[in-house]
């Protein structure tokens, strides 16, 4: 009996054929469920989503800032250390330069000096010289004049006569001496 | 008045009755009317009934997770609001992304995240305790959701490509294949706007159909092996009974995950260029 009237019951059921009645409440289930999160709920979390992805890239492109900075500062300096290491090299063979130039005017002054003291020495030599040929002439002129005089018995006191033969007898000694020579 | 008494048999459940083996009485097996429920009130000719109600309590239940979740969303989650995120981001990424690219996707998000959760509590009630019932396994729900998605493809592809694009793209137009052109052109037309809904509807109603039916069916054995030496099948039967929860566990988020995941197919059918 129970089993004929199930029997009789499912040739009524046809389980793909969908009653109106559950279209309609699952339509509107659906919708419901759609509406809010469509409308609602997913903007929300999207909203947050994104601001947390802000904040953590925000963080991520602070980091990367300072690390630019580090480096930029880290550049900095050793472009300055290169730079005193350069600048120290240039000084110090700009005063290796330096000293060779002094070394050289030095030695210029050095020359300079001697040249002029050799010069002055070869000067006083040449007055002295001179000084000392004129005091001999004299000497030798009136020494000889007295030889003269006391040889001829003849004054030569005379001044004039004197020079004049003064005169004759050292040209006549120039002319042996270049005959001589 | 037949029909009423059949209602009457089926809503009768195993533990209910005295009857078990051994005693002369036949094995009470599950069927049909296992899935035809008596209305719980009728108002004014409209009969409101069990998987309605259930409809209605899991469509509240959703809402209300998200609500919970997502309505006042903190940068810093809390517990609830990381699940919620958890699963909004699966769907996100791992069906609509993935199939759909972010940019043709984003737009879709909403409507697949929401048939996700609405397919999965659906089928999430076949193991509720009271409730017990998958309300995919009465073929107006997945068809009510296969109907929509069938709309938003076909009437996307006749706007992204026209009427002759359409028609092209429903049937697979492709020059290259020369004098059976016609009879593949048949074939997939047939095949996408005809036998495609269907599929989509059944493929979910019928994997929660035949679920039921299993945890059902070994439920009623349990209690009715209950006598003499049936206590030992009965014992097995339990066992299975709970295995198949967990099985059944496994195969609603299984078949919410494939309805979304053919849902996306669709569309991006719809989206794609013709050849």
């Amino acid at each position: 009996m129970n089993a004929l009237v199930q029997l009789a019951a499912e040739e009524e059921q046809n389980p793909l054929i969908p009653p109106i009645p559950e279209l309609v409440i699952g339509l509107l289930a659906f919708a419901i469920v759609f509406f809010f999160l469509w409308k609602k709920l997913l903007p929300n979390i999207n909203k947050v989503l994104d601001e947390r992805r802000e904040a953590i890239e925000g963080g991520i492109e602070k980091a990367e800032a300072a690390q630019q900075e580090a480096n930029d500062v880290l550049q900095q300096y050793k472009d300055q250390l290169a730079e005193a290491r350069h600048e120290a090299a240039r000084l110090r063979s700009e005063a290796q330069e330096q000293g060779a130039t002094l070394i050289a005017e030095m030695r210029a002054e050095g020359q300079r000096q001697r040249d002029e003291i050799v010069a002055a020495g070869h000067t006083q030599i040449e007055a002295d010289r001179k000084q000392a040929a004129q005091a001999l002439r004299q000497d030798v002129g009136k020494l000889a004049t007295e030889l003269a005089g006391k040889l001829v018995g003849e004054s030569l006191e005379d001044h004039a006569r004197q020079s004049r033969t003064i005169d004759r007898f050292l040209d006549d000694l120039e002319e042996k001496a270049e005959a001589g020579r | 008045m037949q029909k009423e008494l059949a209602v009457s048999a089926d809503q009768m459940l195993a533990f209910e009755t005295d009857c078990h083996i051994f005693d002369g009485c036949g094995f009470p097996a599950p069927g049909l009317h296992s899935f035809v429920f008596e209305p719980l009130l009728t108002v004014g000719g409209f009969e409101f009934n069990k998987p309605m109600l259930l409809a209605l309590v899991g469509t509240l239940a959703i809402v209300w997770f998200f609500w919970a979740a997502f309505n006042k969303p903190q940068l810093v989650p809390g517990k609830l609001q990381m699940v919620g995120e958890a699963g909004y981001d699966f769907v996100r990424r791992g069906v609509v992304y993935e199939n759909l690219g972010k940019r043709e996707g984003e737009k879709y998000v909403p409507f697949v995240v929401a048939l996700f959760f609405f397919v999965w509590v659906m089928n999430l009630w076949s193991v509720i305790p009271l409730a017990q019932f998958p309300v995919t396994s009465i073929i107006a729900y997945p068809m009510v959701l296969a109907l929509i998605v069938y709309v938003t493809w076909v009437s996307l592809t006749f706007k992204r490509h026209g009427f002759v694009g359409a028609f092209k793209n429903f049937t697979g137009y492709d020059k290259s294949l020369g004098p059976v052109l016609p009879l593949a052109m048949l074939i997939e037309f047939f095949s996408n706007l005809l036998v495609r809904p269907f599929t989509h509807a059944v493929r979910l109603f019928a994997n929660m159909f035949a679920g039921h039916l299993l945890i059902v069916m070994f439920t009623i054995a349990s209690w009715y092996l209950l006598n003499g030496i049936g206590i030992a099948y009965a014992a097995v039967s339990f066992v299975m009974t709970i295995a198949m929860v967990a099985f059944e566990l496994f195969i609603q988020a299984i078949q919410a995950y494939v309805f979304v995941l053919l849902t996306c197919n669709y569309i991006q059918g719809a989206l794609a260029e013709n050849h």
